[in-house]
């Protein structure tokens, strides 16, 4: 008979071998711990069932009465939520303890501290532009395999392609790819330290570091598309790239790389859409370009915010281009077979007003690239003056 | 004995990897509330038992049957046993025994049939649940195979429980012993399908583990006592809401420390005599037994 002090569950016949557990969980949940709650129908093992059960949960047992302890409420002591879901519910410092908790979770206390996730506080990792630049990642994703026409180039005659012009594109391409190397291992590297609760700037570099490893996949595929063996790697392209892997800082290695390098190679991309002597070298230019122009716009925009929070940033920004130059000054910068191969990939012959035309083109290409390295650095708060200069100093390599 | 220097010494058996964890977490506990304690591990509870006699380490985590031998030990030299705390998981266990679904339900259709236990030393698996089957008037007419998995660690591992379990749905034996939670974990597990079994047999309820202390003769030592007047403070003020403990808490199967009671040992005081496992004396008389 049930105490008028008494709730009442009925488990419809399931055992807590079956599940009933949880029904039972249910209606202790409103109560208070001593609150009583009578357990009827659940299987003719209910009674043995149930004082173990309850003894396991820290609950009391009464022949079918439950008498709710107090522990099992005490697991949620202190418990806080991780800010919210939405952006606007980001904290500026969120703890290392709550880990890799969903932002907007109940995180129960204890636990390990996220030791790796240096990078926690706002103003130097997040962008207002994240969300918007992630979604718009994830529906710019295109598939190599359905997204070129591979054939287009392969199919081509010696005529249409002579193999002196393809030699130019085979070392192109081979440039392209330990860029984007670089690329890649650079953001992947800072990934790990992100704290997750800026969720869309770790997915949006997530993304990138996936971008990168489709653009190495089209630029391999196109240098190797018509048989030719693979160009040469400078050691003086690799002592600049590893100068961008070796940055430690954050904010740092995000404006070398993204403001600048990847700036520089949004000009890159475009003048090899524009002058490649065959349609699968401008599509997969085309292509990566676009990535590539989101992978500078979170650059730019997180650390235009940055710089609005941080006085100093600006400084230690032009010191970064400063002792990159410096470190580079003992080498050849962008080597000649890189340079030579844009000149005759641009002239898209060996006649002698093709390649003419090539080296008026490629001279126009870095000038451009230095307008748009000083372009954005006006918009980091540069004078125009000190944008200038700055952008004399960066690596001739590129990126 | 260490508590001299003011250090507690607790003797545990390492029946899982996850001792280690469980005692230098509340080593550490202990230590950041100004308490020094510090642990020894046993490969099997009978050595833990002399030990703890012979004054090596101050505190003993004793499963049920290393307490009755303790107990018998400490008084037959003219001292006594006392216990500090138990766990709120410890108090009124029982075992079942079970047969396969559409088996005879009555106990009496055990007779002459094959029973599974567990360990020849587990209180809960063999010791208890024989000693029931037998009050029930099944004293010489059941076979039991027993499955000795972990002997020396007192059924602190499940595995004979499990096996025993195993060979019923097998149908090697017609009945298997087991605790009342290794039922429903059994089933859970998807060894014993829910409905698929019957228990025919509980024990009355009993308590099980305890941090058992020993005095002799001569009464306690004020040092070692003022010592272990504290730790027994301590642990029943861990509290589950405490970050820092709960997952330790959650790792031993407690929610929360009690005091030590010792009114729930009857039972298997009864049961071990029955069995000859240990003489009054705290002997170990059990046939075969080699922990």
């Amino acid at each position: 008979m049930l105490s008028p002090t008494e709730d009442l569950v009925g488990l419809g016949g399931i055992g807590l071998d079956q599940g009933g557990h949880l029904l039972i969980d249910r209606a202790l949940r409103p109560l208070a711990p001593g609150q009583r709650l009578k357990v009827s129908d659940g299987g003719e093992n209910l009674g043995v069932h149930l004082r173990a059960w309850a003894r396991s949960r820290g609950h009391g047992v009464e022949g079918d009465v439950v008498v709710k302890g107090a522990a099992g409420d005490r697991r949620l002591a202190g418990a806080v939520r991780a800010g919210g879901p939405d952006p606007s519910q980001i904290v500026d410092h969120p703890p290392r303890s709550w880990g890799l908790a969903a932002r907007g979770a109940l995180v129960e206390l204890g636990g390990p501290d996220l030791a790796s996730a240096d990078l926690d506080s706002r103003p130097q990792v997040w962008s207002d532009l994240a969300p918007k630049l992630y979604a718009q990642a994830t529906a710019a994703q295109w598939d190599p395999a359905t997204a070129v026409d591979w054939q287009a180039t392969a199919g081509m005659s010696s005529d249409e392609l002579p193999d002196e012009v393809e030699t130019a594109v085979v070392q192109v391409m081979t440039f392209l790819i330990e860029n984007e190397q670089a690329a890649l291992a650079v953001p992947a590297h800072f990934l790990g330290r992100i704290h997750p609760h800026f969720r869309e700037v770790v997915q949006l570099l997530a993304v990138q570091v996936a971008d990168e490893a489709r653009h190495i996949e089209v630029f391999t595929r196109r240098a190797r598309l018509r048989g030719l063996p693979l160009g040469v790697s400078g050691a003086g392209g690799r002592a600049s790239l590893q100068t961008l892997l070796d940055e430690p800082d954050w904010s740092l290695a995000s404006f070398l790389l993204s403001v600048l390098g990847e700036g520089t190679f949004l000009s890159l991309l475009s003048f090899l859409e524009r002058y490649a002597p065959d349609p699968v070298t401008a599509r997969i230019a085309h292509l990566a370009l676009q990535d590539e122009a989101r992978h500078v716009a979170f650059g730019l925009g997180h650390l235009t915010e940055e710089v609005a929070t941080d006085a100093g940033l600006r400084g230690r920004l032009q010191a970064a281009i400063e002792r990159r130059h410096d470190t580079l000054a003992a080498t050849a910068g962008l080597a000649s077979d890189v340079h030579d191969a844009l000149v005759v990939l641009a002239a898209g012959s060996w006649d002698p007003p093709a390649i003419a035309r090539g080296w008026d083109r490629v001279q126009a290409l870095q000038a451009d690239m230095d307008e748009g390295r000083r372009h954005r650095l006006v918009r980091l708060g540069f004078t125009s003056r000190e944008a200038t200069e700055l952008s004399a100093l960066h690596t001739r390599n590129f990126m | 004995m260490t508590s001299d220097r003011g250090r507690l010494t607790l003797g545990a058996v390492a029946y899982d990897p996850k001792v280690v964890t469980i005692w230098d977490g509340f080593r550490r506990w202990f230590a950041a509330q100004d308490l020094d304690v510090d642990y020894v591990l046993f490969s099997n509870y009978e050595r833990q038992v002399e030990e703890l006699l012979a004054g090596s380490i101050d505190v003993a985590w004793n499963s049920p049957l290393a307490w009755v031998r303790t107990r018998r030990l400490a008084e037959a030299a003219g001292g006594q046993a006392r216990t500090l705390a138990m766990r709120d998981s410890d108090r009124d266990l029982t075992s079942v025994v079970v047969v396969r679904e559409g088996a005879d339900a009555a106990v009496a259709g055990l007779s002459g049939k094959v029973v599974g236990t567990g360990a020849v030393d587990s209180p809960q698996g063999t010791l208890l649940p024989l000693a029931h089957l037998a009050q029930l008037g099944l004293d010489s007419g059941v076979t039991v195979r027993r499955f000795e998995v972990g002997v020396g660690l007192h059924g602190d591992h499940v595995g004979g429980e499990r096996d025993a379990a195993r060979a019923l749905v097998a149908g090697e034996v017609d009945a298997a012993c087991m605790i009342d939670g290794n039922h429903l974990l059994f089933a859970r597990e998807g060894i014993l399908a829910a409905g698929s079994t019957r228990i025919v047999a509980q024990t009355p309820p009993y308590d099980h583990c305890n941090m058992t202390v020993v005095d002799g003769p001569d009464g306690g030592d004020p040092a070692r006592d003022a010592l272990l007047d504290r730790f027994a403070e301590l642990l029943l003020a861990m509290d589950y809401g405490d970050p820092a403990v709960r997952p330790l808490l959650d790792l031993e199967g407690l929610k929360q420390w009690l005091p030590g009671r010792l009114n729930g040992y009857r039972q298997l005081e009864e049961a071990v005599d029955a069995a000859g496992f240990y003489d009054q004396a705290g002997r170990v008389t059990a046939q075969g037994y080699q922990p």
